[in-house]
């Protein structure tokens, strides 16, 4: 049994707390909806994103050997997303770089996601 | 992939697919809104709405919540056993799962952050008028404030009072403005 109507299986759907899906950081949400917002119109099928979660979630077995305790779902769940936008030919792979470069150069509390509310 | 570059990431990935033209900025906003606040709450005020307007719904709810409910179909939610606790003068009711973070989902949607709060959880159950008066609930002396703990078998959903200025508003209006803290039982309506 499980409460998330989204048709992701086993290791690949959302983390649950008794059933219930939660987020810990507000970007987990964001990239769970924006899915969700693609899967809804049709930019792409939900079995599609568990198969890029299946090959990434067996890349990131491989690296950590089975060591690493937490499972980082989002964390896979982004790259996932990544790739298959990139391998729809939605996005470039070097523009989704050259993003990531940009947000990480802005100044810290410009837009930040964890932003205290002690900027500007 | 960190969680730092994750995060990112994923900001990365929304502008530019905005940019694009590929999805609405809006309606990001609006499946977050949804998944996060209006999905889960919005079946739950229809369900409220419709008891303040429907004493035999009202009656079926409080005896047999899970029951009553089974008609809408709520997608995206088992509940095992949901039951309705109604808010009257004398009793003002609160949830709290104390173990971890039960919660009714299919009605009330994803559980706020505080929800899953250790301090929110223990102090409800030990000083609950103290807690509500920090959400701006402030409960009269002679009413009894009655916390109900739910389990992974149990939920519970409260039936907020009507406010007397709402009488004779549409259902849907009602649906708009009923909260998902007050069938929480951490706010009143008004």
């Amino acid at each position: 049994m499980n409460d998330v109507s989204i048709p992701l299986d086993g290791r690949y759907q959302p983390p649950l707390a008794n059933g219930e899906v939660v987020f810990d950081q507000p970007w987990q949400g964001r990239v769970f909806g924006l899915a969700i917002l693609l899967a809804e119109q049709d930019t792409f099928q939900w079995s599609d994103l568990q198969q890029s979660l299946i090959d990434v979630v067996a890349e990131w077995d491989n690296e950590t050997d089975g060591r690493s305790g937490d499972y980082p779902y989002y964390e896979l769940f982004a790259e996932a997303l990544s790739r298959l936008m990139v391998q729809a030919g939605l996005l470039m792979e070097s523009e989704v770089f050259s993003r990531d470069a940009e947000i990480l150069a802005r100044p810290h509390g410009h837009d930040h996601a964890h932003s205290h509310d002690q900027d500007h | 992939m960190s969680h730092e570059s994750a995060r990112v990431r994923a900001e990365a990935l929304e502008s530019l697919l905005i940019e694009k033209g590929l999805i609405d900025a809006e309606r990001v906003d609006d499946v977050i809104v949804r998944y996060n606040e209006r999905v889960g709450p919005m079946n739950g005020a229809r369900i409220v709405a419709r008891a303040w307007l429907d004493a035999d719904f009202r009656a079926r709810l409080l005896a047999d919540g899970t029951e009553a409910i089974k008609e809408y179909e709520f997608e995206g939610g088992e509940i095992q056993k949901l039951v309705v606790v109604e808010n009257s003068d004398k009793q003002h009711n609160v949830v709290v799962c104390t173990l971890c973070s039960c919660y009714p989902w299919a009605v009330l949607g994803l559980p706020p952050k505080w929800y899953k709060d250790p301090a929110y959880r223990s102090r409800v159950v030990r000083e609950p008028r103290q807690v509500l008066s920090e959400f701006g609930t402030e409960l009269e002396e002679n009413v009894r404030v009655r916390v109900w703990d739910s389990s992974a078998e149990v939920r519970y959903l409260v039936l907020p009072q009507q406010p007397a200025e709402w009488l004779g508003l549409d259902e849907q209006t009602m649906v708009e403005r009923i909260t998902r803290n007050s069938m929480i039982g951490v706010e009143r309506l008004a």
